[in-house]
């Protein structure tokens, strides 16, 4: 069985650094930089849940899934 | 923003308005989902809106969209779905709007029975005007009104739909966002008058006045006093103290819609003008 991957961004210019994303992955993929705006730090454990896409006040995140590993 | 976004909103708009954190957005995303599922045409949507932080929603979406007067939006729609009977009417308002100013509007909305689909944003606040209490606001709160805490009971939103004669009411929050697509949808495919009544946040105006840290502290408070409705129904009422329910809360098919009715009146004056 192959291990989905998703690729995960945030929108810099229109993220309003209000935390939520960062609160509810439960995969901890997210941290704040030095604006308290969100930043994909840990992309590799995104399990594709889409939480922080639909948590996301202002549209930001895109989770979208990149391919299927053979191993893992 | 994804395809869903760019297809559904007025692009140029966007950044929103609407504070870091707010609840408005995850609405909107809700919403814009739920048409998208309904598959309805754009331009057979019609998104009727009052006045308040919620109320701006209908300058963003890209549908037929009206911003009307405070309290007023159910009237418009109204005239609206009359009017124009193969619209898809929603109407957007926030707590306030609903049952303070637009109260009345409300009630004679449910008790009508027209096809229209009602979404309340309950932040249990005024947002846009800086945190006056609302007929939401819950008991002992602090408001810009309320410095000291609020004195009156609560209205309980869905449930006064009910008694008014709603033939769909549910009850959804801006956290359960998946479970508030699916009310949206359910109540638009309902043949009559149908609320969804959405708890969300305003973490500005009334998130800071009353404890909660952040928006998603607020967040976590509906995920925490949400109970599902199917639920509620085998608990003891003890516990339920403070929480509320979320989910499908009534339908009804007995009620004669709106429209059909209104038809045998359209019909009637057809025939006396024809003799
Ligand atoms: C006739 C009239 N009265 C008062 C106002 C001022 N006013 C604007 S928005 C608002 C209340 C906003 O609260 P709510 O309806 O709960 O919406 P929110 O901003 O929280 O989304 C009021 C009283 C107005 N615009 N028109
Ligand atoms: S939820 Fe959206 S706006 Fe809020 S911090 Fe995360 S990316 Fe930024
Ligand atoms: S004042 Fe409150 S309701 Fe209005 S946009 Fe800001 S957070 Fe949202």
């Amino acid at each position: 069985m192959g291990k989905k991957r998703f690729n995960v961004t945030v929108d810099r210019t229109i993220c309003k650094a209000c935390g939520i994303c960062v609160a509810f992955c439960p995969m901890s993929v997210f941290t704040t930089d030095h604006d308290d705006k969100a930043v994909v730090s840990v992309p590799e454990r995104c399990t594709g849940c889409r939480q922080c896409e639909l948590l996301c006040p202002d549209f930001c995140i895109t989770v979208v899934q990149v391919e299927e590993a053979a191993d893992g | 923003m994804g395809e869903i976004h760019e297809k559904y909103l007025r692009m140029d708009k966007m950044p929103h308005i609407w504070c870091a954190g707010c609840g408005n957005g995850i609405i909107m995303g809700a919403f814009i989902t739920a048409i998208d599922r309904l598959g309805y045409d754009k331009d057979e949507v019609a998104a009727v809106s009052g006045i308040g932080c919620s109320g701006r929603i209908t300058g963003y979406m890209d549908f037929n969209t009206i911003h009307t007067t405070h309290g007023r939006a159910l009237a418009f729609a109204t005239g609206i779905k009359l009017a124009k009977p193969r619209l898809k009417v929603f109407v957007f308002m926030g707590d306030g709007d609903a049952v303070a100013i637009g109260g009345n509007h409300l009630i004679h909305a449910c008790r009508r029975n027209l096809d229209m689909t009602a979404v309340i944003f309950n932040n249990h606040i005024y947002g846009m005007t800086g945190g006056q209490f609302s007929p939401t606001t819950f008991k002992n709160k602090n408001a810009t009104t309320a410095p000291y805490g609020t004195t009156d009971p609560d209205f309980d939103i869905a449930q006064l739909c009910i008694g008014a004669g709603a033939t769909y009411v549910a009850r959804g929050t801006s956290y359960h966002a998946r479970l508030l697509t699916d009310l949206i949808v359910k109540g638009a495919e309902h043949p009559g008058f149908s609320v969804i009544e959405v708890i969300t946040h305003c973490p500005v105006n009334f998130g800071r006045r009353n404890n909660f840290e952040s928006p998603a502290q607020m967040l976590l408070w509906q995920k925490e006093h949400g109970v599902a409705a199917r639920k509620a129904k085998t608990m003891p009422l003890e516990d339920m103290e403070g929480k509320f329910t979320i989910g499908e809360l009534y339908r009804s098919t007995e009620i004669p819609e709106y429209l059909e009715e209104y038809g045998r009146v359209i019909q009637a004056a057809n025939e006396e003008k024809k003799s």
